[in-house]
C-alpha cells in the first residue's frame, strides 16, 4: 500500500511536470519565437484554456503527498521554506500574467506581463529542476525528521549543502533546456505560419542542449548520489525507464526534423515521463534522503499515514482519478488542433 | 521562537483572509450565473445571454485571483505549520487531497470551456459548464469547511502511540455535525456577497443612466437573492452556529459576547468596549436577558462566563475576537435591513426610480466582505489557543526550524505582493464595469 501511494504521488507530480512543463517551456521561448503581436496572441491562445488545469496537478500531487506521507510533506515543505515561498510568488505572477494580459488593450500593459510571464516561467523551470537535484542529492534531515536549508552557501555538495550548489544549479539548467524543448514542440503543434517555423527550427536546435545536459546530469549523478544507479543495477527490469527515455529523446529529434509535430510533442512528453520515473524508481522507497545519516531518510514506510487512511483513500482516489482523467481529456480535446485565428483573440475588457 | 510563531500566524491570517475575498464572490456568483444561463436557454431573447457573458467575465477575474492566492494556503500548512501537518496530516491531508481531485479539476476544466468556448460550443454546453462550475466550487468549499470543522470540533479520529492523529471513519469526518451549520452559514454568505455586488453594480448603472435594461436585471436578481440569503444568514444558520458554539466551545462564546462572569439571565451587549483590567464591558448598551434567551430559549438560563474556565484556555486576543463578532453580527443585521427595504420597494414597483435606495444598496456593497472576514476572524480567533480544538495547541503546531527572520521576510513579501494584487483587481474590476454588459458606451466614453 505504501508503494502504491509512493507511485501515485510520483505519478501525479510527473504528470504535472509533463503538462505544466509545456506551458512553462512556451514561456521560456516566448520572447524568442513570438515576435509580432499576432504571434503573442496565438501563443496565449494556445495555452490559455489549459494551463490552469495543468497547474491543478501540482495541487493534486502536493495534497496527495500531504495525505499519504504527512511526515515527508511537513519536513520537505518547512525545510525548503524560502524556495517554496518564492515558487508561490512566481506561480502567482505567472498565473496573473496569462490571465490578465488580454484584459487591457495597451502596449505597455502587455509588455509588462510578457516580461513577467517569461521570467517567471524560466525561474520556475529552473527551480523545479534544482528541486529535483535536491531530492537526488539529499538534504540535512536531523534525527527529529526536520531540516532547514539555506538558498545558497558555498555551492559545494556535502553533508550540509544549500538548495543551490554546483550540482543542483546544473540540474536546474538541464530542466530549463528540456522544458524549453518541450514547449517548442507544443507550440509547433498548435501554431502555424512564421511562428510555427521558428518553433520548429528552434526545437531542433534546443534538442542538442537538452540531450547534452541530460548526459552531463547522469555523469554528475554518479558522483553525487551513486545509490541511484545501484538501485537500477540490482533490478535489471528497472533499466526500462532509462531505455525508454533514450528512445523517446532520439525519436523527438527524428520527428522534429520530419515535421511530425504531434509525434515530436509526444516524444518529449515521454522523455520527461521516463526520466522522472527513472528518478522515482531509483530513489524508492526514499521520499527525502538525509545527507547527514541514511538512517534519517524519510521513506514511504516511516513517513506514511496509518493503514485505514491509506485504504479508504484508495477508494476515493480511484474514483476521483478516473473523473479527472475524463475532465482533462475532455478539456484538451475541446481545444485540440491548431489555434484558430478567429478565437485566438479573447475580447479585451477595456479598449 | 515566540516571534516566529506570531509571524506564522499573521502570515496565514493575512493570506487566508485575502484569498477568501475572491472565492466568496465566485461561489455565490456561480449560483446566479447558472440562473442567467438557464434563462438564456429558455428565452429566445439575447438579453440573458449577454448578461451571463458579462458576469462570466467578472467571475473569471475573481476566480483567477482566487486560484493564484489559494495555492499558497495549501503550501503553508507544510511551510509554516510543519508539526501540525505531521500530527494532523492524516486528517487534513485527506480532505485537501479530495478537494484537489474532486473539485479543482472539475472547476478548471469547465471554466476554460465557459471562457474560451463562445462560438465554439452551443448554449446548452455552456449551461452545463456553468452547472459544473457551481458544483465544483461548492464542493471545494465543502472540503475546506470539512477541514475547518474538524479543527473546530474534532470527530472520527484516534490518537496513535506517537501522538499523531488519524481518521478512523471517513464518513464520520464528512458528516461532522459541526459542518452542517458551518457550511450552510458560509455558503449562504457567499450568496449574500455575490447578490450585493450584483445589485450594487445594477444600481450604479441605473443611477448613472447607462445600460438600463441590464441594470434592472442586476438589481432585481441581486435584491431577490440577497434578501433571501441575508435573512437566512441570521436565522436559522447564524442562530444555529451560535448555539453550536455555546454547546461545544463555551469559552469562545463567552469571549466573543464579552461575558466575563457567569450569569443567570445574561444580557446581550450591542455596543461596548471590553476592559481587561476590570473584566467588564465599558460603555455598554445591553439588551437584558437576551443572551440567555438566544442561546437556551429561556430568559433566566445561566450562561457560563469566562470566569468559569482556566485562564490558559482563553482565546489570546479577547478584544479583537469581541469586535470581530460584533462587527459581523452588526453588519449582518444592516445588510438584511437594506435588502429587506429594497425588496419591499421592488415589490411596490418603485425601486428602479428610488435613487436614495439605489445609493444605499451601492454604498453597502463592501459590507458583506467585511462581515464575512469578521465572521472568519470570530471563528478562528475564538478557536485559539487551540489549533485543533482541545487536542493541539497553536504554539505546538508551527515549523520547528523556520526562524523569525525567514518568517518575517515571507510575511512582508506576501503583504507587498497582495497589495499589488488588490490594486490590480480593483483596476480591472473598474475597467470591466466601465465597459459594461452591452456594446452601449458611457457618455464620457
Amino acid at each position: 500500500m505504501e508503494t502504491f501511494w509512493y507511485g501515485a504521488v510520483a505519478f501525479m507530480l510527473t504528470v504535472y511536470i509533463v503538462l505544466d512543463g509545456y506551458d512553462f517551456g512556451v514561456g521560456i521561448v516566448y520572447p524568442f519565437v513570438a515576435r509580432t503581436e499576432a504571434d503573442r496572441e496565438a501563443t496565449f491562445a494556445a495555452i490559455g484554456p489549459v494551463w490552469n488545469g495543468n497547474e491543478v496537478w501540482l495541487i493534486g500531487g502536493g495534497a496527495l503527498l500531504f495525505f499519504a506521507f504527512p511526515k515527508a510533506y511537513a519536513a520537505g515543505f518547512s525545510g525548503f521554506y524560502l524556495a517554496l515561498i518564492i515558487v508561490l510568488w512566481l506561480l502567482i505572477l505567472r498565473g496573473l500574467a496569462i490571465e490578465l494580459r488580454s484584459h487591457v488593450d495597451h502596449p505597455l500593459w502587455k509588455q509588462g506581463w510578457d516580461w513577467a510571464f517569461s521570467a517567471a516561467s524560466f525561474l520556475l523551470a529552473f527551480v523545479f529542476g534544482a528541486a529535483l537535484g535536491n531530492l537526488i542529492r539529499g538534504v540535512p534531515i536531523n534525527g527529529d525528521g526536520y531540516f532547514f536549508i539555506a538558498l545558497w552557501t558555498d555551492f559545494l555538495t556535502g553533508p550540509r549543502p544549500a538548495i543551490l550548489d554546483w550540482f543542483t544549479v546544473s540540474t536546474g539548467m538541464a530542466a530549463v533546456a528540456i522544458i524549453a524543448l518541450h514547449g517548442l514542440n507544443y507550440l509547433a503543434m498548435k501554431c502555424e505560419g512564421e511562428l510555427y517555423r521558428r518553433a520548429s527550427s528552434g526545437g531542433a536546435a534546443v534538442w542538442w542542449a537538452a540531450a547534452g545536459s541530460t548526459v552531463a546530469m547522469f555523469v554528475a549523478i554518479s558522483f553525487v548520489q551513486p545509490t541511484l544507479q545501484l538501485n537500477v543495477a540490482s533490478h535489471p527490469w528497472e533499466s526500462l525507464a532509462p531505455l525508454t527515455g533514450v528512445m523517446a529523446l532520439g525519436g523527438t529529434l527524428l520527428f522534429r526534423r520530419r515535421g511530425q509535430d504531434v509525434a515530436a510533442f509526444l516524444g518529449s512528453s515521454l522523455f520527461i515521463l521516463a526520466m522522472l520515473s527513472n528518478v522515482a524508481i531509483g530513489m524508492y522507497p526514499n521520499l527525502l534522503m538525509s545527507s547527514v545519516d541514511p538512517a534519517f531518510n524519510l521513506t514511504a514506510f516511516n513517513a506514511a499515514t496509518d493503514a485505514y487512511g491509506m485504504a479508504v483513500g484508495l477508494r476515493w482516489f480511484l474514483i476521483g482519478f478516473t473523473l479527472l482523467v475524463v475532465y482533462q481529456i475532455y478539456a484538451h480535446r475541446a481545444f485540440c488542433g491548431k489555434v484558430r485565428p478567429a478565437v485566438a483573440d479573447r475580447e479585451p475588457i477595456a479598449s | 521562537m515566540e516571534s516566529a510563531l506570531l509571524y506564522d500566524r499573521l502570515q496565514f491570517a493575512a493570506t487566508a483572509s485575502f484569498h477568501y475575498l475572491f472565492p466568496q464572490l465566485t461561489m455565490g456568483l456561480a449560483l446566479l450565473l447558472l440562473y442567467f444561463r438557464s434563462r438564456s436557454l429558455l428565452e429566445d431573447d439575447d438579453h440573458y445571454h449577454q448578461v451571463a457573458r458579462f458576469w462570466t467575465k467578472i467571475f473569471a477575474l475573481s476566480f483567477s485571483f482566487g486560484v493564484v492566492t489559494g495555492i499558497p494556503l495549501e503550501f503553508q500548512f507544510g511551510t509554516n505549520w510543519a508539526k501540525f501537518s505531521n500530527i494532523a496530516g492524516g486528517v487534513i491531508g485527506q480532505m485537501l487531497a479530495m478537494e484537489g481531485l474532486f473539485a479543482f479539476f472539475l472547476e478548471s476544466s469547465f471554466l476554460g470551456i465557459l471562457l474560451f468556448g463562445e462560438g465554439r460550443f452551443s448554449r446548452r454546453v455552456q449551461w452545463f459548464a456553468a452547472l459544473m462550475l457551481l458544483l465544483g466550487s461548492w464542493l471545494s468549499g465543502f472540503f475546506i469547511l470539512a477541514t475547518n470543522a474538524w479543527m473546530q470540533h474534532p470527530v472520527a479520529y484516534e490518537v496513535a502511540a506517537d501522538g499523531r492523529l488519524f481518521v478512523n471513519s471517513l464518513v464520520g469526518l464528512l458528516t461532522n455535525p459541526w459542518l452542517f451549520w458551518q457550511y450552510s452559514h458560509t455558503m449562504t454568505g457567499t450568496v449574500v456577497t455575490a447578490s450585493f455586488v450584483m445589485a450594487a453594480l445594477g444600481s450604479f448603472y441605473l443611477l448613472s443612466g447607462t445600460h438600463q435594461r441590464s441594470g434592472r436585471t442586476f438589481v432585481r436578481t441581486g435584491v431577490v437573492a440577497g434578501s433571501i440569503a441575508s435573512a437566512l444568514m441570521i436565522f436559522p444558520t447564524g442562530d444555529g452556529n451560535a448555539k453550536q458554539v455555546f454547546a461545544h466551545q463555551p469559552i469562545k462564546g463567552a469571549a466573543f459576547e464579552g461575558l466575563f462572569k457567569t450569569e443567570r439571565g445574561a444580557g446581550l451587549y450591542l455596543v461596548g468596549q471590553p476592559n481587561l483590567e476590570t473584566m467588564t464591558i465599558d460603555n455598554p448598551i445591553e439588551i437584558p436577558r437576551a443572551l440567555s434567551f438566544l442561546v437556551y430559549d429561556e430568559l433566566y438560563a445561566s450562561v457560563a462566563g469566562l470566569d468559569a474556565f482556566p485562564r490558559e484556555d482563553w482565546p489570546d486576543n479577547l478584544p479583537l475576537l469581541y469586535y470581530s463578532y460584533h462587527v459581523m453580527a452588526g453588519l449582518g443585521t444592516i445588510l438584511a435591513a437594506v435588502m429587506g427595504l429594497a425588496l419591499l420597494w421592488l415589490w411596490r414597483g418603485r425601486l428602479f426610480t428610488a435613487r436614495w435606495l439605489l445609493w444605499l444598496v451601492m454604498l453597502a456593497s463592501p459590507f458583506p466582505y467585511i462581515a464575512t472576514t469578521a465572521g472568519w476572524m470570530t471563528a478562528e480567533l475564538g478557536r485559539q489557543p487551540w489549533l485543533v480544538y482541545g487536542l493541539l495547541r497553536t504554539a505546538d503546531g508551527a515549523s520547528p526550524l523556520v526562524h523569525s527572520g525567514n518568517a518575517l521576510f515571507t510575511l512582508l513579501g506576501f503583504l507587498g505582493l497582495y497589495l499589488l494584487l488588490g490594486l490590480l483587481f480593483l483596476f480591472l474590476f473598474a475597467e470591466t464595469v466601465r465597459h459594461g454588459p452591452s456594446p452601449e458606451k458611457l457618455p464620457s466614453g
